[in-house]
């Protein structure tokens, strides 16, 4: 482990901030985030709360607190699914290599060039608009993501020699993927899961703006922009905050995924 | 070269039928009855068994299928149930302002990503590499639709030098359609410049190191040639595949920004279809904009036949 850089300490600092304030959310807001007090509607920051209140008289602060809860209840099981299948199908692939592989590779390059956006447009067609239908679309997309780095390692893995040698006595394949692929990209896939993680924040914010993921009363980052807009010239301050509130979050997470890459492998340095 | 482009088209055609099968089935297997997805619970039985004829749906689901994408090959996209009017007539229309407002945002992109990442490269570790990776971080991390909103809030409702919003049409001039389309473009190319940006930087550093590039400086060629010649052509070729990769989402960031600008783009198409359910509307331009996607990637695949004669020679 190299010494902490700048990009480990700050991206760190800032998901351990959005993680916590998820959880405060859960126990303590300054404000009920659904209270609505019509007599203190769109005040500016400072007149009342930290952030000022939106449309419905609502603490902006205590929205965003709750919306740091709903976008990381959206992202995080999104992601852990798709890496979950992700990293299935990708040692399945190496493991089996030929034709499976072929077609199995093929597939997921469509499923990537497929924008998640337009996944969620068909789901939210069947299923109705709503959270499930955001993390169906997220999930999917980070199939492929999961799949090509699990398969890179898993092909390397599986061509050393005493892999080899425990194939041959008979160690089936699931479980050399479970003994000896997994430690080896347990490295390569924290790194790609906290930037996944950051890419699926800034999808369900753009979700939720578009009224296709987490559903109102339950505040969230993107539902908070959509309704700033119609009060943009009377209240700007509503469309500040929530945005800052997602930048710092994908920051934060981008910059922890830089700076675990530095320190897990010093010669990924420099690539993307 | 022949054989390579007859197998990369018929890849190419296998992909476009998978896909549109997935969309098929989303839409019109998988929900049971379309016709009480698209008008709802409430929905009487007579009102219902007709849009299931006027759909069709009284066929098999194959020949259904079969049916869309020979319409699809004809440009007959079928009729809008909301619109009362063909699908193709609602694209076309839109397709003018998506596809403008996609190609603007990718040549500001490139236009800024390019000299930002072989400037940073050149002075790597110095100040103005520095700035330029804070930017890419900070603009990776930026929503478009917020960029969006925040244009707004600067441009026109405090300065008042562009409009908020809405689309005059070509009719009323270029100038009047570029003016309309610039914030939009510019919100969807900040986040997709940053990232082009690093992977510009990264490129360049990648070739700066290699053997040629050493042995023409030994040689005696000057910084200038050398940048020219020997790293930019080839720290293109990832650039290049980046760019097609980002293709998706501009085309998911164009359906935030138009509905940010309210512009009739096909994004906002999408939006408005799936409000009123419209799955005629949504099953069709879903698959343009994905098909969009599926062919240009193609065209980047084979681009790299013409950066690259190595591949050329293989080929």
């Amino acid at each position: 482990m190299r010494r902490i850089t700048l990009p480990l300490a700050l991206g760190g600092g800032l998901t351990l901030l959005l993680v916590a304030t998820a959880f405060l959310s859960l126990a303590w807001t300054p404000e009920a985030p659904a209270r609505v007090r019509i007599a203190l509607r769109l005040k500016a920051p400072l007149v009342s709360g930290l952030f000022g209140t939106d449309h419905f008289g609502r603490d902006v602060l205590s929205l965003l607190m709750a919306g740091a809860w709903n976008s990381l209840a959206v992202a995080v099981p999104a992601v852990l699914a798709g890496a979950a299948l992700g990293v299935a199908l990708g040692c399945l692939a190496a493991s089996l290599r030929g034709l499976f592989d072929e077609i199995a590779m093929r597939v997921l390059d469509v499923v990537f060039a497929f924008p998640a956006v337009l996944s969620a447009v068909l789901l939210a067609a069947i299923l109705g608009p709503g959270p499930v239908s955001a993390m169906v679309a997220i999930a999917v997309f980070n199939v492929p993501v999961f799949a090509r780095v699990a398969r890179g390692v898993a092909l390397q893995v599986f061509s050393t020699d005493y892999v080899a040698a425990a194939r041959t006595l008979g160690k089936r394949p699931v479980r050399v993927a479970v003994e000896d692929v997994l430690p080896n990209i347990a490295g390569a896939l924290i790194v790609q899961l906290t930037i996944q993680l950051a890419l699926a924040i800034l999808t369900e914010a753009g979700l939720s703006y578009l009224g296709l993921g987490v559903r109102p009363p339950d505040p969230s980052w993107g539902r908070m922009l959509a309704d700033s807009q119609t009060y943009l010239a009377q209240a700007p301050h509503l469309a500040i905050a929530p945005g800052l509130a997602i930048a710092l979050a994908v920051l934060g997470l981008n910059l922890l995924g830089d700076g675990l890459r530095d320190a897990l492998d010093p010669r990924l340095r420099e690539r993307i | 070269m022949l054989r390579l482009l007859a197998f990369r088209l018929l890849s190419l055609l296998l992909t476009l039928a998978a896909v549109s099968a997935v969309i098929f089935v989303v839409l019109e297997v998988l929900p049971g009855d379309p016709a009480a997805v698209m008008l709802g619970t409430a929905a009487r039985e007579d009102t219902l068994a007709a849009l299931r004829l006027q759909l069709g749906l009284d066929r098999p689901a194959l020949e259904r299928y079969l049916l869309w994408v020979g319409g699809l090959v004809r440009g007959d996209l079928g009729t809008s149930i909301t619109y009362q009017l063909p699908v193709s007539t609602l694209v076309a229309e839109r397709l003018w302002v998506t596809i403008p407002l996609s190609l603007l945002a990718i040549l500001v992109s490139t236009l800024l990503a390019l000299p930002l990442g072989v400037l940073a490269a050149a002075n790597r570790g110095g100040w103005v590499d520095r700035g330029v990776l804070v930017f890419s971080q900070v603009g990776v991390a930026v929503p478009n639709f917020w960029i969006g909103l925040l244009f707004i809030l600067l441009f026109s409702s405090t300065l008042g030098w562009l409009p908020a919003g809405g689309f005059p049409g070509w009719g009323a001039g270029w100038g009047a359609g570029l003016k309309a389309l610039l914030l939009p473009a510019l919100a969807l190319a900040l986040p997709q410049a940053a990232v082009l940006t690093r992977v510009t930087r990264s490129s360049m550093l990648e070739v700066v190191g290699a053997d040629h590039v050493r042995t023409a400086r030994a040689k005696g060629v000057g910084r200038a040639g050398l940048l020219a010649r020997h790293v930019v052509p080839n720290a293109l070729i990832p650039v290049t595949t980046i760019l097609g990769l980002q293709l998706s989402f501009f085309v998911g960031g164009a359906v935030l920004v138009e509905n940010v600008f309210n512009l009739p783009g096909l994004g906002r198409l999408a939006y408005q279809a799936l409000a009123q359910r419209d799955l005629v509307v949504i099953k069709d331009v879903v698959l343009l904009l994905a098909a969009l996607v599926i062919v240009v990637n193609a065209l980047v695949d084979l681009s790299y036949l013409l950066l690259d004669p190595r591949l050329r020679r293989r080929a």
